[in-house]
């Protein structure tokens, strides 16, 4: 039977916050996916810091994956803010439309 | 288990209550309470301001204590530092009222996240472990993110808040990650550890390595260094401009202590590693700041781009890693704070026919029109580009001759020719006033608070080099503790 061992979860959590990062700079349609993105790749550092904290039978990962996942929640409510507010002014939320500032 | 030491964190505790109050009359009391909250905030942050340097003038001076687990850290750098960022504020909110109130955008929670963001901003200086750090640093980015879309009716400032979000939001991520390697690797989270760790040689491992240039990456984006600055136009452009002159001083202040916190504590044993890279952005800065700016014909823009490079000057100290160079980042972080708060000032009052306007041609013949107020502005022109015998002058030298001393002339080099690029558009303005065909008066300037506020800055930029022994003698002094030995 195959061990799942720390390499695994490492490898997991390093290609969910690539995913998210690419989510971010790739993505051209719309600003909620970006919302999804950024969510990503907190919860792939949550698996990293999970996933130390077992393997160095160490406390101090598992308070700090609770505080990300706290902040990450007050995140997303003042990103959503921030959206609802934008799409108010704008009618729209597409990534190529915010772009009343260049240069 | 020893009782927790709440006392070093007295100052961080008080504005956070203050914070909390005031939000609490001003929800009750409703919009006719706005300049009461201001000016109770502001009083909250000069009474922070006490308690913090308080212990600096007794007898005994400020002595490093660790406290709250091993949290929290009280020491000169971060008494200094704080200080600053507080006075950034305190300028920031007064410069806010009056404007504020004329926008239409005058509600309580403007000085009341003023107050928190800074409470943050105390936090991530005051931070030794890399908790503390990153939740320091989301309290004060939260309440930015909401201040940077303050004036919500307006597109160009929700869009400069939506902006902001998105990639402060992608730094705390990377900074997250390289956090959870480090910790992965070095099996600690404390500062304490790490340098410790670092200082017996040990950590040399990729792992390692890795984590500290994600940590890097996310605090190069909120000092907003090249290649990491993408965000800083668009947001200072968008941004209302009480705002801006904010988010020009005290979150860089503070973002740029917790960088050579970060660098020189825990991971000082490391220097020989984080130097390059520190070296190459702190150039790349200083170019691409100078020479972005040419072309902006917007001044809050061209404000962003001269905030680039001034963040690439200072960090040529930390790319010294020496005393020396320690003690010309905070002097140099202390004379661009009132270097800029000064420039927003003015920028403040540029209002015609019932709006805004933001264009540098809309500067033109501003010597005959408002006179005081063009002399101001070239003061502080000439200070930011760096010209004797003002304040901005010797912000560059002490970082010049630090980089020179810790053997990196190419870098001192680079920087010297960068400012003589950058003093063409600094110069360009103070031409556009002195010289051009008016264009019209602005209107009656934005009453005291913002004379008073351009009249301080532009004092202490003036008159730096009659009494500079304070500001010289006590970041030397901080930073004579950070090189023990």
């Amino acid at each position: 039977m195959l061990h799942i061992g720390l390499a695994h979860y490492l490898t997991v959590a390093a290609i969910l916050f690539t995913l998210g990062i690419f989510g971010i700079f790739l993505n051209r349609k719309n600003v909620i996916i970006i919302l999804m993105s950024v969510e990503l790749m907190l919860l792939a550092v949550n698996i990293n810091f999970v996933a130390f904290s077992a393997f160095l039978h160490d406390l101090v990962g598992q308070v700090f994956a609770m505080f990300v996942l706290t902040v990450a929640a007050a995140e997303a409510a003042i990103g959503l803010a921030i959206l609802v507010v934008y799409f108010r002014n704008r009618g729209t939320i597409a990534v190529e439309d915010i772009s009343q500032m260049k240069g | 288990m020893p009782a927790p030491n709440f006392m070093i964190v007295l100052p961080e505790i008080f504005l956070g209550a203050a914070a909390m109050a005031l939000l609490i009359v001003g929800v009750y009391a409703g919009p006719r309470a706005v300049r009461a909250v201001t000016w109770l905030s502001a009083l909250a942050l000069a009474v922070t301001a006490a308690i913090l340097l308080q212990p600096a003038w007794s007898a005994g001076g400020v002595t490093r204590q660790v406290g709250l687990f091993g949290m929290f850290v009280n020491d000169g750098l971060g008494v200094f530092t704080q200080t600053l960022v507080i006075v950034g504020s305190i300028l920031s909110l007064l410069i806010a009222v009056r404007y504020n109130e004329r926008e239409g955008i005058a509600r309580v929670e403007f000085p009341v996240l003023v107050l928190i963001s800074t409470a943050g901003m105390m936090m991530m200086i005051a931070a030794n472990d890399l908790i503390s750090l990153y939740l320091g640093l989301e309290l004060q980015s939260l309440a930015l993110y909401v201040l940077a879309a303050f004036a919500r009716d307006n597109v160009r400032s929700t869009e400069a808040g939506l902006k902001y979000f998105v990639l402060g939001a992608v730094a705390s991520g990377m900074l997250l990650f390289g956090a959870s390697l480090v910790y992965g690797f070095a099996g600690t989270t404390s500062f304490d550890g790490l340098a410790k760790l670092f200082a017996n040689g040990g950590g040399n491992g990729i792992g390692l390595i890795t984590g500290i240039v994600f940590i890097s990456v996310g605090l190069a984006f909120k000092v907003s260094a090249v290649p990491f600055h993408m965000w800083t136009p668009d947001v200072y452009e968008g941004a209302p401009t009480p705002v801006t002159a904010y988010f020009a001083v005290a979150p860089k202040i503070a973002a740029l202590t917790l960088f050579l916190r970060v660098m020189l504590e825990p991971f000082g044993g490391l220097a020989g590693d984080w130097q390059q890279i520190i070296w190459a952005i702190s150039a790349a800065s200083m170019v691409w700041g100078a020479f972005a700016a040419i072309a902006q014909s917007n001044i809050k823009r061209l404000m962003a781009y001269s905030s680039i490079g001034h963040v690439g000057y200072a960090l040529i100290g930390l790319a010294a890693g020496s005393a020396a160079g320690v003690r010309g980042v905070l002097v140099y972080l202390a004379i661009y704070l009132f270097m800029n708060v000064g420039t927003f000032a003015v920028i403040l009052c540029m209002r015609r026919d019932g709006k805004m306007v933001e264009g540098i041609d809309d500067l033109a013949g501003l010597s005959r029109t408002h006179p005081a107020l063009a002399l101001a502005l070239a003061i502080f022109m000439f200070s930011l580009a760096g010209i004797p015998p003002l304040a901005g002058f010797f912000g560059k030298l002490y970082v010049f001759m630090a980089a020179i001393d810790a053997g990196l002339p190419v870098l001192a080099v680079i920087g010297v020719l960068s400012s003589v690029v950058g003093a063409y558009y600094y110069l360009r303005i103070v031409k556009v006033m002195y010289f051009d065909e008016a264009r019209g008066a602005f209107e009656r300037p934005l009453g005291g608070e913002v004379a008073a506020v351009v009249l301080v800055c532009a004092i202490i930029i003036l008159f730096f080099i009659v009494w500079p022994g304070p500001l010289l003698n006590g970041a030397g002094a901080v930073a004579a503790t950070l090189f023990p030995g």
